[in-house]
Order: C-alpha cells, then structure tokens, then sequence
C-alpha cells in the first residue's frame, strides 16, 4: 500500500463524509487539503484543526479525523487558534474559516492574528454570502453582484488578500476551489511558512451564489481568474528537479528549507513586492477579474512563538519545577513584595 | 472613653488626582503599621488621569477592623474644589488639617472641629522653588510631617517608612524627609493640640503582617498555580492584575542564560480574543487565564458558554466594579455574581470562587487552575476593587503545599492500554469526562471539540435524548463541584437563632457588625460562602436559623437571589437581604442599621 513520508496512507487523512451541498466548492477544498497534508506528510497528531461557524467551518470534521478538531465560535477562530498555538508551538495549525465568518463578525480577530503573525494556515473558503442562514450577502461580495433573488450588494467590498498584505502578512495567497493544481502546492507552502499565511479561496456556493448576477459563480470565476503563476512546492532537502526554462520561474525559499517555485504565465510578477501586488489586487479588481497565485510573501518576519521567546517546549508540558517560583525567591519576595 | 481617641480612628487624605499624593499616603500608613498597630487604607479615587479629587482614608484599629469607616476623624484637606464637602463629612470632635488659603467661614467654620491651618503651598514655594514639577509631590509630603507632629508619630518612624518605600534611592529619600521635617517644624511652631487624636505603639496585633493588595496576590497565585497563557484587554480595576503577573514572569519566568520564556501573555484587541485564547490554550493544554471586570465578561460570555458546553479549562479573574454599563470603573461592587454564575446563552451555570482577603485571591487563584482542569471548565474568580486595588496587611503567603492537579487527561500510554474512550463518557459516574491533549501521539487521541449538540463521543447529534443525557451531566457535574469548591466558613455557637451570610470583602463589615451587635445584645452566627456552586451545607446552615441576613454589595440582592432559587423552598423565607451599593466599601453601619431596625420591629410593635 502507498504511504507517505511518515508512514501513513492517504486513507488517514480522510474524515468524515460532507454533509454540504453536491457541488459545494468547500467540498474541493477538503479534498485539495487531504492531498496536500498527505503528501506533505503531516502527522496527524500534530494537526490542530481550528475553525469558526458557517459552512465553511464544518469542513475541519471531512478531513484527517484522527486529528484534533477545535470547531468554535463565529468570528473567533483566530483568538482560540492563537491560544492553541501558545500552548503547544509544536501543532501544526490550520485554521478554515468562511467569508462571513472572517470578515464580517470576525475582521477584528482576523487582522490581529494578521498583525501578531500567528504561525498558522489560515483559509478563506469565500463564496461571498452566508450559506447556513440563507444566501444573504457577506462583506466580500462585490459592489454590483446579486443575490439569487435578485437584490443587488451596494456595499464596497472587503478584500481580504488586500487587507492582509495591508496589516503586514507574511504570507498572501489567493485561489479558486477548482484549481488544485495551484491550490495544493500553495497549501504546502502554507504550512512550511512559519507567520499567519493566509489563503483567499473563492469557492462558489451552488445554492445561492452561483446564479448570473453573482461574482463568485463557477461560471464567472472561471472566465475571470487571472492566473499569475502556476505553483510547485518541493520540500526542504529535496533535490529540484522540475525543469524551467531560464528566466521563467521565481524560487521563493521559505524557512524550513523548502522551496515554492513560481512559474509566470504572463507578466514577471515580484511576490516580494507588498506595494505591487497591492496594485496588482486593487487593477484585478477594477477589471472585474481576480488574480490568483502567491501575492506576497515575507520569509523574514518573526512569527508569535518567536517574538515572545517562548521556550522550545510546549508550554503545556511545563511542570511545577518549570513554573513556579523557588522556595528560596518566595522567602525573599514575602518579606519585600 | 479616652481610649476611642487612641488607635482607634480614621484619617481622610483630600487631594487631587495626580498630584503624587499616593506616595505620601503610602508613608504615613506604613509609619502606622510600623508602630504595630492595624491600619486599613481605602483608597477612593476617580476615573481620571489628573485634576479630579480623590480621597485616601487611613483606618486606624487597635480591633484590626479592615472595613472602611464610615466616617472620619481627622481630615487634611488639599483640595480646594472638595474643601466645603470635606469638612461637612468630619465626625463632630474631629481635627482638620488644611491649607491655610482655604476660606473658613460658614459652613466651613464648625464649632465642633479643630483646625490647623498649613500655608503648603506657601512652604513648598520657600522651600522647593528649584524643584520644578516634584513642588506638587513634596507639598504632599508636608501634610506628613504636619500630621506625623499632631498624632505623635516618632519621627524616625517615618524615617523608616520612607526608606523602605524609596528602598536604594538615596536622593529621593532625603527630599522628601526634608519636606516631611518642613511640615513637622511649622506643626511645632504654630500648633497647639487641642484635639484628642493620637496614635501609641502597641504590640502583638500585627507581627508577621505585610502589605499587599488583592490584584498582587491573585497574579502571584497564577505564577504558583502554573499559568502559562494570559490574554488580557486593559480594563480598571484588573489591569494591575495582570501587569503584576507580567512583572512577576519576567522575574521569575525567563531564562537568564537563553532568554526564552516559560510564559505567553498577549494584551488582546478585546475581550472577546482574551476569552477566546484563553479556551484556545485550555484546550492545547496549558494553564490559561484572563483578568477583566464587568464589562469584559459582558464580552467574554460567548466563548464562557462555549468553554461549558465543550468543556474546556479556563479561568477568569473578574475584579469588579461598580456597573451596569460603563457604570464607575474605580469604584466597588459585588455586582456580577449572579452574571458570571449563569454567564452565557441556554442553561449554563460556572464555577465561581468569591476571595474575602488576600491570602484567599492568592489561594483562590492557585486553587481554580486545578478546578479549571479538573472541572475541565471555565473557572470564575470574583474579586472586587476593593481587594484587588487596596493595600491590605496580610500574614506573608504560604509556599504551596500540592501539586497541580491536571485533571482526567489520557495521555498515549493511557489510550494504548484502553479498549475505547469517548470524550463525553460519564465513565466515573461523577459527570466529568475523561480528554486528551492535541500533540498526543496515538491514533485514537483526536476528537472533534463543537460547541453545537454532541453525544458521548463527541460525534455531532441533534438526538433529543442525546442532547437532554448531555446536559444531565452537565448538572451532575456540577453537583460534583458543590464538594471540591473552597467550601463555606462558618462561625456558629449553639444559641443564637440568627445570622449572617455572606461572602467576598462584605466580610470585613461583618466581622466589625458581629462585634458591635453583639455588645448591643444580638449575637449573630455567620457563614461565609467562598464559592459557587453552593455546598451543601449552605441549607442546613440555614435550617439551623430562624432568620439569616443575606449581606452583599449589589442593589438587587444576587447571592440571596440565588439562594432563593436553589435552597428548598421550606427555608426560602427565612432569608432576609441587606444590599450596600453606592460604590464605595460597604461598612459595618451598613450591616447594623437595617439588621437593627428589623430585629427590634417586631418589639416597637408589641408596645
């Protein structure tokens, strides 16, 4: 039987069956995510599986059931992924989040776990309206888009790549549902990232967003997905074999010694380049297009666990002797508080 | 009675806010206390940076009263603006010591006072021209020397309070003792004591005895409790909470050779992520606790809720103030008992623990990491801002005695030796089931943690009965925790009929009300509650009375509110509710004049 690099079958990284739409672009993403954390050769183990309320955030149960699951409340992943990772800074985190849930009820949690650069994979599966209450509009719906009924969104939209680069991410992605082939090795770069990297994935709603009208449609993603780079992810150590023809291609290393090859399709685009791929996002977005591939990337940031210099073991490992204060300290501290 | 002269009053410090005179308030109460007589200071200040007034009360007790005095004895009065309310506040007989350019005339002029008047700002002037901006700070230190001559304070003991405070700062020390000596010399210049009030050195009341205030305690019993995560949002009156425990972790926390830390905290962007890391970190494991007030644990029921049903540890330090709303964030209230009980949507009901004293937020503190785990769910500490702000004298903190106690945790080994487990499973009959940590290495150790509808394996169901079994163990849960809870402290002799009930720093009242109603010929058995839920003592506690005075600090009644509901209902008229909430500390007077007037009704009435 074929196993991965730990040994496990890609049976393991299965979960539960979905309980979403036939259809469901949410549905190609778990299926997208089994393959990456397969052959990324995640251990089950150390996988904390985070994530709000909403479609979305159901999706965490369709996948590596082995694993810890932690489904919480609506808009407040980021906070609890955060406590998680400060308490055992060995978990690989991944958080799914939805469009409402991260950037209507949840803005607040999502920059600040931007802004802290929270070692984690965190995914937007964005379908632009909220599924379980309905199909009524989320913030990341566009300004002229319609609703099934035909109601028509007034309101500007929030861009969540933009935002992010805007707060400081390290690490920006975006992508569509029906796109493995860029999604997967994205995701393994992802988790080799260590900062809060962030995943736009426009992942159409087939009951109520996938009408004429709506700007997040199968149909409408597909005729307007720019495609900036298609993506190989190769893991630390190995060797890169995948040839390019020179001058095609952008290696981007990230920390652990592996690598993310980016291979432009059209123009030379810099994904170390905050101001330009701001630029990139906002002139997609006039154009009523959008541009998928790895927008930006900072390799060189400081992730939480570093910045508070937190010791290398899990801090819920740490016993009495770590943590509490000596006998002889305590004497002192009574008679001088 | 010239012994109600001596030890036995209460000094009132008007100043105004931001003026530095904390420092000086801080000297002349340990000089007190370094005299071995017990002193209990309340410091009553306003939300605001600089400018507003503020007042500091010196209780001085031969008893060792902690509560606050109702009324004062001795004013120094040093702001103009609460010059005429101040001196309508002092007891008759009282001193006041004041700036001499305030008008007494009037209302000001009371016949039943005596008055020394010190030109402070005058003196500063002559005195500390060169200063600068410290003029203020040394203004306050004259009231010192001024009061120190007046009430007989040996000058070397000020002398000692002084360098202890400033510890290694020489300069510091010796500008404010000449301040001190600049109030002292004109005292003994220009006054003649014509008042009562006089402090003598006692012994045997205060040895051993340290200052602290609630907050420290409580944030030193997280470091010996073995937190590990604090998420906090900046809130009064529990930001010095935190802020000490951060000033302990990196004492006490870091590695001095590496640098790396046993300890995370993050000042969140709201209440809502300070709750949300904190369950976050309960589940992966660590020991992890918020400290806030009311309005924080407005926000922080969601995620309260969330830590009951799926069952995570977690605790939440709750120094409040007095709400609702904004309400007034440096002023006290036992105001959100029955809120954090029952804090969350559906049927939720927490553990609670309501510290009385010092030592009991540092305990109470230490002691929930254990019930949080063991419990596997959100743990409340409700302190208030008069314990958690106000320095009280306490016997020294004692080295803990246990072991953390991390709860029903499986780890691997457990699992590879165990047939099946479900994370719900009520396996000891007790209601608390059994978890395992993420990182824990076996394939069996994952579940799915959800607040919405759950069975024993932590599967999702919408099953009525499963949903009605899991909320029953829930209940049974936390019947269990009735008996692990600090449990009540009774004070009881065969005898009396009635009592009083209570809990927190409504205690500190009670013990002076006792006293008093006791040499006014009603003797009163007494419980303190320490925790939530009940214990089952609290009812036959009660059956044992005829009448039991249910005493808090709240306009409605919360504790006696939940008493109602959870003591069978033969004995729910036997309470009665005697409620203080104007912000302030709640005194003995407060106690004994309503439990007066309803004891001796019934006697008005007979004649």
């Amino acid at each position: 039987m074929t196993t991965n690099l730990v040994g496990l079958t890609r049976e393991v990284y299965k979960g539960l069956p979905t309980t979403l739409c036939a259809g469901c672009g949410h549905n190609s993403i778990t299926n997208h995510l089994i393959k990456a954390l397969y052959e990324y050769g995640v251990e089950p183990h150390k996988l904390a599986k985070m994530s709000g309320i909403g479609c979305s955030s159901k999706t965490p149960a369709y996948f590596v059931e082995q694993a810890h699951g932690f489904n919480g409340l609506h808009g407040r992943m980021p906070s609890a992924a955060t406590g998680a990772k400060l308490a055992n800074r060995e978990l690989l985190v991944l958080g799914i989040s939805g469009d409402g849930d991260t950037a209507s009820i949840g803005l607040g949690q999502y920059c600040h776990m931007i802004r802290r650069n929270l070692d984690c994979t965190y995914i937007v599966e964005n379908n632009g309206c909220y599924g379980l209450t309905k199909g009524q509009f989320s913030a990341t719906a566009d300004v002229g888009s319609t609703q099934k009924g035909g109601k028509v969104n007034e309101y500007a939209t929030i861009d969540i790549c933009g935002l992010a680069i805007e707060l400081g991410a390290t690490f920006v992605a975006r992508s569509f549902s029906g796109d493995g082939k860029q999604l997967v090795p994205l995701l393994q770069a992802a988790f080799s990232h260590r900062g809060t990297a962030i995943l736009d994935v426009i992942s159409p709603c087939v009951t109520f967003n996938d009408h004429a009208g709506s700007t997040k449609s199968y149909a409408y993603v597909k005729d307007h997905d720019v495609v900036l780079h298609t993506a190989d992810y190769i893991a630390g150590g190995r060797e890169i074999t995948v040839e390019y023809e020179p001058g095609t291609v952008r290696d981007v290393e990230l920390e652990d010694g592996s690598h993310v090859l980016l291979r432009k399709l059209t123009a030379d685009y810099d994904p170390t380049d905050g101001i330009g791929a701001l630029r990139t996002i906002h002139e997609s977005r006039a154009r009523g297009e959008f541009v998928t591939g790895l927008l930006f990337v900072d390799t060189k940031e400081r992730d939480l666990c570093e910045r508070e210099r937190l010791t290398r073991t899990p801090l819920a490992q740490l016993d009495e002797e770590a943590l509490r204060i000596g006998r002889d300290d305590w004497e002192r501290l009574m008679s001088s508080p | 009675m010239p012994a109600r002269f001596v030890n036995d009053f209460t000094v009132r410090v008007a100043t105004v806010n931001g003026s530095g005179s904390q420092s000086s308030n801080l000297v002349l109460t340990n000089a007190i206390a370094r005299l071995g007589i017990p002193v209990a200071p309340k410091n009553v200040f306003p939300s605001n940076i600089e400018g507003l007034p503020t007042w500091f009360d010196v209780r001085i007790s031969a008893l060792g009263y902690q509560c606050r005095a109702r009324d004062f004895d001795v004013l120094v009065a040093l702001n103009a603006a609460t010059w005429a309310q101040d001196v309508t506040g002092v007891k008759p007989g009282g001193a006041v010591v004041h700036e001499e350019s305030f008008p007494c005339k009037g209302d000001t002029l009371r016949e039943d006072l005596v008055y020394y008047a010190v030109p402070f700002a005058a003196l500063a002037k002559e005195h500390f021209a060169d200063k600068g901006d410290l003029r203020k700070y040394l203004m306050n230190m004259i009231y010192v020397g001024a009061l120190a001559q007046l009430l007989e304070i040996p000058m070397s003991t000020i002398e000692e309070s002084l360098r202890a405070q400033f510890r290694s700062k020489a300069a510091a020390v010796e500008l404010n003792m000449a301040a001190i000596r600049v109030g002292l010399e004109y005292a003994q210049e220009h006054f003649e004591k014509h008042d009562p009030w006089r402090v003598v050195p006692m012994s045997g009341k205060t040895d051993g005895l340290i200052f602290m205030e609630g907050n420290r305690a409580a944030a030193l019993g997280c470091v010996m409790g073995g937190c590990t995560v604090a998420a906090w949002y900046p809130i009064t009156p529990s930001s010095s909470l935190c802020e000490y425990f951060i000033q302990y972790c990196e004492r006490y926390r870091v590695n001095r050779e590496s640098g790396e830390r046993n300890v995370a905290i993050v000042q969140a962007e709201d209440e809502l992520a300070a709750a949300g890391i904190v369950f976050g970190a309960g589940w992966g494991g660590a020991r992890a606790m918020t400290s806030t007030s009311g309005p924080g644990i407005s926000l922080m029921a969601e995620y309260a809720g969330y830590g009951y049903f799926a069952e995570v540890p977690g605790v939440i330090f709750d120094v409040q103030r007095a709400g609702p709303s904004t309400g007034l964030p440096t002023r006290t209230m036992q105001g959100d008992v029955a809120f954090a009980y029952t804090l969350s949507h559906g049927d939720t009901k927490h553990i609670v623990l309501l510290p009385a004293t010092v030592r009991e937020a540092y305990e109470f503190a230490m002691e929930a990491f254990n019930l949080a785990d063991r419990f596997q769910t959100p743990v409340f500490v409700l302190s208030d801002l008069d314990l958690g702000m106000n320095s009280w004298q306490t016997p020294a903190l004692p080295y803990p005695d246990k072991p953390f106690d991390r709860g029903k945790v499986l780890a691997a080994d457990d699992l590879a030796s165990m047939k099946s487990w479900g994370r719900y499973r009520d396996v000891d009959k007790d209601g608390i089931p059994y978890r395992t940590l993420p990182g824990t290495k076996h394939p069996g150790a994952g579940f799915f943690t959800r607040g919405t509808g759950h069975d024993e394996e932590a599967r999702y169901s919408e099953m009525p009965e499963v949903w009605q079994r899991n909320l029953d163990r829930l209940t049974r849960k936390h019947d269990t925790a009735r008996t692990a809870v600090p449990a009540p402290v009774v004070e009881e002799r065969k005898g009396p009929k009635i009592a009083i009930l209570a809990y927190g720093t409504t205690h500190h009242a009670v013990v002076e009300a006792r006293d008093f109603l006791k040499d006014a010929g009603i003797e009163l058995n007494y419980m303190r509650v320490r925790a939530l839920p009940l214990s089952p003592e609290v009812a036959t506690f009660v059956q044992r009375h005829d009448r039991v005075y249910v005493v808090e600090q709240n306009r409605d009644g919360q504790l006696y509110g939940i008493l109602r509901t959870e003591l069978p209902t033969h004995l729910i008229g036997r309470l009665e509710s005697i409620r203080h909430y104007n912000g302030v500390p709640i005194d003995a007077h407060a106690i004994i004049d309503p439990l007066l007037e309803e004891e001796r009704a019934p006697a008005v009435v007979a004649e």
